[in-house]
């Protein structure tokens, strides 16, 4: 049994883990943001005459200000780092006031004057979407931010085949990331010109693309480093990139250190939140069981700005089936400009939404068929070299759908406990529900964009290893796992290696750390450098000690005999006194994906994940409140390299796929958010949860170096569905919007 | 006015008695394992020790903890450095994500520890239901604070 291995465990336990804002330098000023605070108008001036006057304020800084690029985006570019001229959202930035302190910053903000004009604005995407709606950004020509779709088989073939056809519309939340720290930056200029940076973000690439391009420095003149952050889940690209940009041209602007911490309300008022969805669904079905076809059309809010919005609705696509066969597809997706507060990444990246849906949907059609819906979805689901609806067959990997759900299934007894469902029994004052879901995901960015990472392997003189990869720490313990695969490859105990501190300026663009894409793309880079690190060892012990190295283990070079050759240590100083560098720099592409945005058939992805989840619940009829009493995971891992910190994302996912269901929704008027703070936008407590059970299954993946595969995601995205199927249980009803809310029988029949 | 921070006694001048506790650990005395989260008072990740009660150093003024022993997350280690056992638990449970909680946590749990030495799994999740996590699911935190229960009972036994 391997133990759990943190890296940064000592550090974090005993308070002195150092994240951005607990940082600080000589002559360190510090800046905060003004938000517009409406979502359309045009910006006609600032006043900040009043503002500037205000004690211990250094500069206000406005558009204008700006040396380089003023608008940003890792697709489009439409993100002003400072709003010009014209307001977009409430989350807009119109500018920075730079002072002594962060309360005297914050006393000046309230200062400054606005000169704005409305202009109406548009919260429906739907209305977004029509074609006299006045444009969002006229530049792109269209409120349609992008649009995906799969054209598979025959869907009017299919209709004609159908048994059964079910029509469903579901609708999603929009949700806060809540990160526990919220977003901070300190940028200074270096004595050698370079834009030193550090902050709470996930894509230290994307963050120094940013930070340049707004100083209209080259990329070698900004270097980001990485330090402790408080939580990402998806939600720290874009915003927190900013963050840093603005820090940096604070600095630059004022010669000085500069530092930017939000508030909690800040935060909540800038950041992009997860993309509300509706879908409607047309689903057909035989008397067998089988599927005939399915349509389906969503519409995504990706609010005023672009982020990633392509790349999440392109996942909701390709997935948009949900992991069943279905042999006539008709599938439109479409991301749309609002000017509600703009959506992006966010742990599950486009699949959440889709599985909230199908999960139900599938229930729903065997329910009308007469089937049970763990016959109907064993007879439908994708098995091993099944054709996916984007025509990708499913042989490079174990396809594991039908044991994670036996898994699952008999650990929670599913067939026993589904005879005591409730049904909305009026005769009880508490309803019981069992449910569960399951589901396949593409692992890492597929067709999004390129895909790939790279890890260094340096042995130091007296045997000591430094590692660094270009995967980013976000507090899910990813140097851990990256520490234990390399220990593992090189045969030495953890505490020989030390992961160190990442820069931007000396590993290549490793690309963001999102898809659940760090421990398949990070680990294969390490795994990959472990190989040439071994065989430059390897061979400098033939040559210069004429013997063949069979492998390394417990800090040996061992022959093929088991007999030991010489230790690490002498090998490597073998090594340096026959001047041979034991360095290593390996890459891990992803093997080749494809995409044909036309008729949406690709070899999307280069390999899935499976899992399936199992919920409990009681519901209270007199108060509509639901308790949930029990939750069982299982997911296929590839392999668990460190199997405690796998256990956690487990608990982690499922507890934030509860919140989806059952109570988180960002509260927006007029586009802006409403809620400021924790106790407007509620998290799930302890006290909210019951007990889990986490199930790893390991089905090794050829086609991962380190035979891993990802967890971060998978772990949300069927939680919701599996509760609303055991709401649907417990009250005999269907709740197919989010979050669900119990009607209680007086609101049915008023 | 006076207050002790992690043994140390600090003599304040009386108009500091309106600047907030939080602040004062972090920015005066470096201590910046006490984190802030909210600012308001619902996230607990700012919780320290006001003598042996958890509270939000994010609501608490200096005057109001004047002549107070505080404890914060720098203040918990053995006097030789080494863990404490409930940090010992945290460490060797898993129970530690990206960390930012961690502080707040671990004070709350020794405020139980403290109050019932011998917590079930229920009053546990109770006593941390003003501490938000949003990584861990709280499953192993509370594996950690029972397992340090179980520890330092047993060793309370044995040197009886
Ligand atoms: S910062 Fe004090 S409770 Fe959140
Ligand atoms: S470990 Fe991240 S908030 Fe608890």
């Amino acid at each position: 049994m391997k133990q759990a291995f943190r890296n940064d465990a000592l550090a974090k336990v005993t308070g002195r883990a150092k994240y951005t804002d607990d940082y600080s330098m000589p002559g360190m000023l510090h800046a905060l943001p003004l938000h517009a605070d409406c979502s359309s108008a045009l910006l006609r001036g600032i006043d900040i005459s009043k503002a500037a006057k205000m004690p211990g304020v250094l500069r206000i800084i406005t558009a204008e200000d700006v040396p380089g690029e003023i608008k940003f985006g890792q697709i489009i570019r439409d993100y002003p780092v400072l709003a010009h001229k014209r307001i977009r959202s409430s989350g807009d930035v119109l500018a920075l006031v730079v002072a002594q302190s962060r309360g005297e910053a914050n006393a000046a903000l309230k200062e400054i004057k606005l000169e704005l004009k409305d202009s109406p604005g548009l919260y429906d995407p739907h209305q977004a979407l029509l074609p006299d709606a006045p444009l969002i950004h006229p530049e792109h020509g269209s409120n349609i931010c992008n649009y995906h779709r799969v054209r598979t088989g025959d869907i009017t073939a299919g209709e004609k085949e159908a048994d059964i056809i079910i029509e469903e519309s579901f609708s999603t939340s929009r949700v806060e990331h809540a990160y526990l720290e919220p977003e901070s930056a300190l940028a200074h200029l270096r004595p050698d010109g370079v834009m030193e940076v550090i902050g709470s973000m996930q894509h230290p690439f994307s963050t120094r693309r940013f930070v340049a391009a707004t100083l209209g420095f080259e990329l070698k003149d900004v270097e980001v480093k990485t330090v402790p952050m408080g939580g990402g889940f998806g939600g720290k690209d874009d915003t927190a990139a900013l963050v840093c940009a603005r820090a940096a041209l604070c600095a630059y602007l004022c010669g000085r250190p500069v530092k930017i911490t939000y508030s909690r309300e800040m935060s909540m008022k800038e950041s992009y939140k997860r993309h509300p969805y509706d879908i409607s669904y047309r689903m057909g079905v035989k008397r067998d069981g089988g599927i005939s076809f399915v349509q389906v059309r969503m519409v995504a809010d990706g609010g005023a700005y672009c982020s990633v919005t392509p790349w999440v609705t392109w996942r909701s696509t390709v997935q948009c089936s949900g992991c069943y066969e279905a042999p006539n597809v008709h599938c439109d997706v479409y991301g749309v400009y609002t000017n509600n507060i703009f959506t992006g990444a966010f742990r599950g990246f486009g699949s959440p939404q889709v599985n909230w849906a199908i999960e139900q949907l599938v229930e729903i059609a065997a329910e009308k068929l007469g089937m049970d819906e763990v016959d109907f979805r064993r007879m439908n689901m994708l098995k091993q070299g099944s054709v996916t609806v984007t025509k990708q067959k499913l042989d490079s990997h174990t396809v594991s759908l039908n044991e994670v759900m036996d898994k699952v299934l008999t650990e929670i007894d599913y067939h026993k406990k589904r005879k005591l469902c409730s049904f909305g029994d009026p005769s009880l004052d508490k309803w019981y529900g069992i449910g569960f879901a399951i589901s396949y995901r593409g692992m890492s960015l597929g067709a999004e964009g390129v895909d790939m990472n790279s890890a260094i392997l340096n042995v130091q003189p007296d045997g000591s290893v430094l590692l660094e990869t270009g995967v980013h720490e976000n507090g899910q313990g990813s140097e851990s796992a990256m520490i234990l695969i390399a220990a593992e490859e090189l045969g030495l105990p953890v505490s020989r290696i030390r992961y160190r501190m990442p820069s931007t300026s000396n590993i290549p663009d490793g690309g963001t750390t999102v898809a659940s894409r760090g421990t398949i793309m990070g680990g294969g880079a390490t795994t990959k450098a472990a190989e040439i690190l071994r065989s430059i060892i390897s061979e400098a012990v033939k040559d210069h000690m004429g013997k063949s190295v069979d492998r390394f283990e417990d800090g040996w070079i061992l022959d093929a005999r088991d007999q030991r050759i010489c230790s690490w240590d002498e090998a490597i100083r073998l090594c340096y006194s026959k001047q041979i560098y034991p360095y290593a720099f390996g890459v891990f592409q992803a093997p080749r994906v494809s995409w044909d945005e036309d008729t949406g058939h690709g070899d999307a992805y280069f390999t899935w994940v499976y899992g399936c989840q199992a919920v409990e619940l009681e519901v209270e009829p007199k108060t509509g409140k639901i308790s949930i009493l029990n939750m069982v995971a299982a997911h296929d891992v590839g392999r668990a390299i460190n199997p405690d910190m796998v256990k956690g994302q487990f608990y982690g996912g499922m507890t934030m796929g509860a919140g989806y269901g059952l109570i988180e929704e960002m509260p927006v008027k007029e586009g802006a958010v409403t809620a400021t703070n924790l106790h407007q936008y509620k998290v799930l407590r302890s006290t909210d949860l019951p007990e889990m059970t986490a199930i790893i299954v390991e089905n090794p993946d050829p086609l991962s170096p380190s035979k891993a595969k990802g967890i971060g995601e998978p772990t949300l995205e069927i939680t919701a569905p599996a509760i609303a199927n055991a709401v649907y249980r417990a009250t005999g009803k269907r709740y197919t919007d989010q979050p669900i809310k119990i009607r209680r029988e007086s609101e049915d029949n008023g | 006015m006076k207050i002790t921070v992690n043994g140390v006694c600090y003599k304040l001048a009386e108009d500091m008695g309106a600047r907030l506790l939080s602040d004062w650990l972090r920015e005066d005395l470096g201590l910046i394992g006490t984190k802030i989260g909210c600012g308001i008072g619902v996230c607990g990740s700012c919780t320290v020790l006001v003598d042996k009660l958890a509270k939000r150093s994010c609501l608490l003024k200096l005057s109001d903890v004047q002549d107070h022993e505080i404890t914060t997350i720098e203040g918990i280690a053995n006097a030789d450095g080494t863990l404490h056992p409930l940090q010992e638990a945290f460490v060797d449970c898993g129970a530690i994500q990206c960390g930012f909680c961690t502080p707040g946590m671990v004070i709350s749990a020794l405020a139980l520890l403290m109050k019932n030495p011998r917590p079930t799994r229920d009053e546990i999740r109770k006593a941390l239901k003003g501490n938000l996590c949003r990584c861990t699911g709280y499953q192993q935190i509370i594996d950690a604070v029972e397992l340090a229960a179980t520890k330092l009972y047993s060793t309370k036994q044995s040197s009886k």
